[in-house]
């Protein structure tokens, strides 16, 4: 069994959800699988429809591996995209995120 | 009392509408019937990173195991529906017990096409639906074996660039001139033929493979007259809707579970979703889909109805493949008659072709141009005239014309 490291996902609304994901599972298939509110993941982590974005705040932001083109992309047609905006498919968990707290947008879609 | 709703088929479809009943505050049980050993998981991976090895059975779930029971869902797995008595409401299993429902969905899916030759039951022909099948897949997909690939379609495409990464020796056989080509359009499939031969992939186009043989197992297949060795078979020649339930009830079956645009059948208590529906498409027509798209949004609408919010189902087709590191993205439906606006240089490997009918989008392909998939799927839904000259334009940014 693969080492497990903590996640937080906050609504709009401030409710926050903390949950334990494998070591190298998305935050994405975390969130999906523990139930998070807003983070729908339709095409269930290949990128094609940017419906698991999130905004991740400092001091998290800066530990995440840099953007691919792709996810660049499709971040670019997902409503209240802002800087710290992320696809969560496409961020893998890792020691170094152990705690990371991610805020859901309002609106996925 | 609380009403009660029935599932039969535990797949993708299933899983949407117990997530849209519930958010949409649907209190009374469900009970979800499923005939494969697993809970709802996702198919896409199958052919792509589950055969590779690089992503875990567990992964597939499209929900934790505690999901169910804290969702009010009862799930019979391993279980099969053997008749729906519409006169009673009821659900027969094939251990003769009987579900009583209010409502029942059908969402039985697909299942695969099977190849009639002689020898197409030899131990070593495979297909890929499950992960049963791929379990079964995988132990003989080693470096070194040689694999016939029959169908050049997605599953068989994905397949082969799994196999070709995996260091197996494959030959693709299709019967048609061209890959994929009830999918995409000509550019395509001539881009995705040169990928597959660049990556050592083998391919037999016009060529129908007409018997497999050996000696208790499969060893050769004969194709276009010629017999090729191979000690893999993997069959890829298209699903069929999951009807015959629906059929044996005496609802309306056409090659597909016959639903009106809120999923619903003739009968006022059954709806259906997914694969096994033959719905009216937007554009009017009747029409078949199988995707991940359709099951989720069909769900949708036939959970909304269920509870009394109907809503006209009308989206956007819209699908992927990955084969290599390359990725497909499709929405809408194209037609022979299209005009045919290409984007980009399949040479830079990151290019598009729209689809365009009475000057609006009625499809786009991209492949490795997200971008381009975006604005597509936004114009078709949009159904706004477009300027061809500025689609093919690569100098002007693909969001400036949405």
């Amino acid at each position: 069994m693969a080492a497990t490291y903590r996640a937080s996902f906050v609504q709009p609304d401030g409710r926050t959800q903390t949950i334990a994901i494998a070591e190298g599972w998305s935050l994405m298939e975390g969130a999906v699988k523990n139930l998070v509110p807003g983070i729908d993941a339709d095409c269930g982590g290949a990128c094609s429809c940017a419906t698991c974005q999130v905004h991740v705040a400092a001091p998290w932001g800066e530990k995440l591996p840099p953007k691919s083109d792709m996810e660049e992309t499709m971040l670019d047609f997902a409503p209240d995209v802002r800087p710290e905006s992320r696809l969560s498919c496409q961020l893998r968990m890792t020691a170094a995120l152990d705690g990371i707290v991610l805020n859901v947008p309002k609106n996925q879609r | 009392m609380s009403e009660k709703i029935v599932i039969i088929g535990a797949g993708q479809a299933a899983i949407q509408a117990i997530m849209t009943l519930r958010a949409e505050g649907f209190t009374g049980p469900i009970t979800l019937v499923g005939d494969e050993a697993y809970p709802p998981y996702q198919r896409p991976p199958l052919s792509k990173a589950y055969l590779l090895g690089s992503f875990a059975r567990e992964r597939l779930f499209l929900k934790a195991d505690n999901y169910y029971p804290e969702a009010g869902c009862e799930l019979l797995l391993n279980t099969t529906a053997r008749a729906i008595h519409r006169d009673v409401r009821a659900v027969e299993l094939t251990d003769g017990r009987r579900l009583p429902y209010d409502k029942l969905l059908l969402a039985t899916g697909a299942q695969v096409r099977k190849l009639a030759c002689d020898g197409a039951d030899l131990p070593g022909v495979h297909y890929l639906k499950t992960i049963a099948d791929v379990d079964g897949l995988q132990a003989v997909f080693q470096p070194g074996r040689k694999i016939a690939v029959v169908g050049g379609g997605y599953i068989g495409l994905e397949v082969a660039a799994v196999g070709a990464k995996r260091g197996l020796d494959v030959t693709v056989f299709e019967a048609m001139d061209r890959l994929m080509a009830r999918a995409v359009s000509p550019l395509l499939s001539d881009f995705y033929a040169a990928e597959h031969e660049k990556a050592g992939v083998k391919l037999q186009l016009k060529t129908g493979v007409e018997a497999i043989g050996g000696d208790g197992k499969v060893e050769w297949v004969k194709a276009g007259g010629r017999t090729y060795p191979a000690d893999i078979v993997l069959v890829g020649i298209g699903v069929i809707p999951r009807d015959e339930l629906a059929r044996a009830a005496g609802l309306a079956v056409t090659d597909g579970i016959v639903v009106d645009r809120n999923a619903r059948t003739g009968d006022p208590h059954i709806w259906s979703a997914g694969d096994c529906t033959r719905h009216v498409g937007r554009e009017g027509h009747e029409i078949r889909l199988e995707c991940v798209q359709n099951a989720i949004d069909q769900a949708k609408h036939a959970a909304l109805a269920m509870v009394g919010k109907p809503r006209t189902y009308a989206e956007v087709p819209w699908f992927w493949s990955d084969q290599y590191d390359l990725k497909l993205q499709i929405a809408g439906l194209a037609r022979p008659t299209d005009t045919l606006v290409q984007r980009g240089d399949p040479a830079s490997r990151k290019f598009s072709v729209f689809h365009l009918r009475d000057g609006k989008v009625a499809a786009v392909e991209a492949v490795n141009a997200a971008p381009d998939y975006l604005i597509g799927k936004k114009l078709i839904a949009e159904g706004k005239p477009v300027d061809a000259a500025r689609l093919a334009d690569t100098a002007i940014a693909i969001k400036t014309l949405a």
